[in-house]
């Protein structure tokens, strides 16, 4: 089992569920973050005052796959969240130690 | 001159229309500071509503209407006891009510220069003071047929001097001795719900139909005029304001909108029922452009006038009050005089100067004074944890919103 993190735009959050939900993906967490990388921050005006923001609204999305599925589900999100603009995001994958469904104590694959 | 229920009704009306304005001006001052301060702001405001309006009706009227004196009335009509006549055409107790509001209002315009950090106790105590010791004489002298003001001729019909002016430059002294905002010039403060200040904004706008027009004290021609006045004021106050700030800083903002149109209601003010023709689109456009301009005046002089009291009401203030010295017309109202413009000579031009700067004068010093003995005494701002906090937990253990 993987976790797969992605951070990216927050108006592609919508596109990249519907593309995850049919290649079979049931279930996802998304958090409304604030981050920068390589672009940077913008500037905002107030009655003549420029203000810097250097964070800027993100998306991130949590989902943990089985290990046949992970290439896919990486491929699916880094295609459908793509403008090919500076700030599409990153996706990142890391191992699962345990799972559980809470509901029914399930473990592994089957709480997936 | 009997009764008349028109010219009643009106009043009645206005005064509500007014009194609507705190409020409002309470949610275009709220908008633009950031959330752990919110609730601190609109308590500021609408504080004024309970505070002030218990001291007109105890002493504030009595001290501005009563008596004979030409720089402060009596205790004759204390608690409104024989202010049940008639005043002109309408009851004296519509009069009352009327200027109430404006006493309510004036005080709560200083709030957006001290914004986030004024201790609520010591603020309390800083615009009743204010009031009695600031706003209500100087009501007296610009609006009392026995005030000097009045009686030298200059005009101002709802409020440049007396309560625009007055209240910008008694901002300048509060901020002078209180000092500016943790992180101000340093860190970014945005405005944290701008949709907010555009609601207070259009609230201030209806209201100030009723702030201009009521102060005819009549349902009748010039009141109509002033109600245009107002709107057009407005309107150009907007379109100059957008313009300079397109011209200097790249973009028409949503703010700055809101902005000129406030200031060319604030320039309009003095001037609202004796202008007419193209002098309120004049009077608006140069307000929302200069009053754009004098929001480097705070840069310049290091001074965290946190929402630009200065550059809107105190410029605004003295835009309207010396133009009317240019634009009055007697066509428009024989009540009024003529400025220069209009074969007045500058009688009246200098007369509005001179009142002006008496207002701005006294407010300043008299301001000062107050705040400094409250900061000695009690303390007029709150400590660095509690200011960082924000007003809202520190001040009145509340969130505006819940997470």
């Amino acid at each position: 089992m993987r976790l797969v993190t992605a951070v990216i735009k927050p108006f592609k959050l919508d596109e990249v569920k519907d593309a995850l939900k049919a290649i079979g993906v049931t279930g996802m967490t998304a958090t409304e973050v604030r981050g920068f990388g390589r672009q940077g921050g913008h500037t905002e005006t107030y009655r003549g005052a420029e203000y810097k923001i250097d964070f800027v609204p993100k998306v991130r999305l949590e989902l943990v796959v089985d290990d046949a599925q992970v290439d896919e589900v990486v491929d699916t999100i880094a295609s459908t969240a793509a403008t090919d603009k500076i700030g599409d995001g990153k996706i990142w994958v890391t191992a699962v130690d345990r799972i559980v469904r809470i509901r029914t104590g399930e473990e592994g694959s089957a709480a997936i | 001159m009997g009764l008349d229920t028109g010219d009643t009704a009106w009043v009645l009306i206005s005064a509500a229309l007014v009194l609507f304005m705190t409020p409002g001006l309470a949610l275009f001052y709220g908008g633009m500071v950031r959330s752990k301060h919110v609730l601190g702001m609109l308590m500021q405001n609408i504080f004024a509503m309970g505070i002030i309006s218990v001291l007109w009706s105890a002493v504030g009227y009595s001290l501005a209407f009563g008596g004979s004196g030409r720089f402060i009335g009596d205790f004759s009509l204390a608690f409104l006891n024989g202010a049940d006549g008639i005043t002109g055409t309408i009851p004296t107790m519509a009069f009352v009510a009327f200027q109430m509001m404006f006493a309510v209002i004036t005080p709560a315009l200083i709030t957006g220069a001290t914004a986030d950090r004024l201790k609520f106790a010591s603020y309390a105590v800083l615009i009743a003071a204010w009031a009695l010791l600031v706003y209500f004489p100087v009501a007296r002298w610009v609006w009392n047929s026995n005030g000097w003001i009045f009686q030298m001729g200059a005009l101002d019909f709802a409020g440049g001097a007396a309560i625009h002016i007055n209240a910008g430059i008694a901002a300048l002294a509060v901020v002078l001795v209180i000092g500016n905002r943790i992180g101000h010039g340093s860190e970014p403060m945005p405005p944290h719900n701008l949709p907010t200040t555009i609601l207070g904004t259009g609230i201030l706008w209806f209201g100030w139909m009723g702030f201009n027009a009521g102060s005819a004290l009549a349902a009748n021609g010039v009141a109509a005029q002033a109600v245009v006045n107002t709107h057009l004021a407005a309107a150009a106050g907007m379109l100059g304001w957008l313009i300079a700030e397109r011209k200097q800083a790249g973009h028409a903002t949503t703010l700055g909108a809101a902005s000129g149109a406030v200031a060319g209601l604030v320039a309009i003010t003095p001037c609202a029922g004796f202008v007419g023709g193209a002098s309120p689109l004049i009077i608006g456009a140069v307000a929302g452009a200069l009053c754009y301009l004098a929001l480097g005046i705070k840069a310049r002089l290091k001074l965290d006038d946190s929402l630009d009291v200065i550059a809107v009401h105190l410029v605004g203030g003295i835009i309207g009050t010396v133009l009317l010295g240019l634009f009055a017309d007697t066509g428009v109202n024989d009540g009024g005089a003529d400025g220069l413009f209009y074969g007045g000579g500058v009688e009246l031009l200098v007369d509005q100067v001179i009142a002006a700067v008496s207002v701005l004068i006294y407010s300043f010093v008299v301001t000062y004074v107050i705040a400094k003995v409250i900061d000695r005494t009690m303390g007029l701002r709150v400590d660095s944890n509690d200011e960082r906090a924000g007003l809202d937990q520190s001040q009145h253990s509340e969130s505006a919103y819940q997470a």
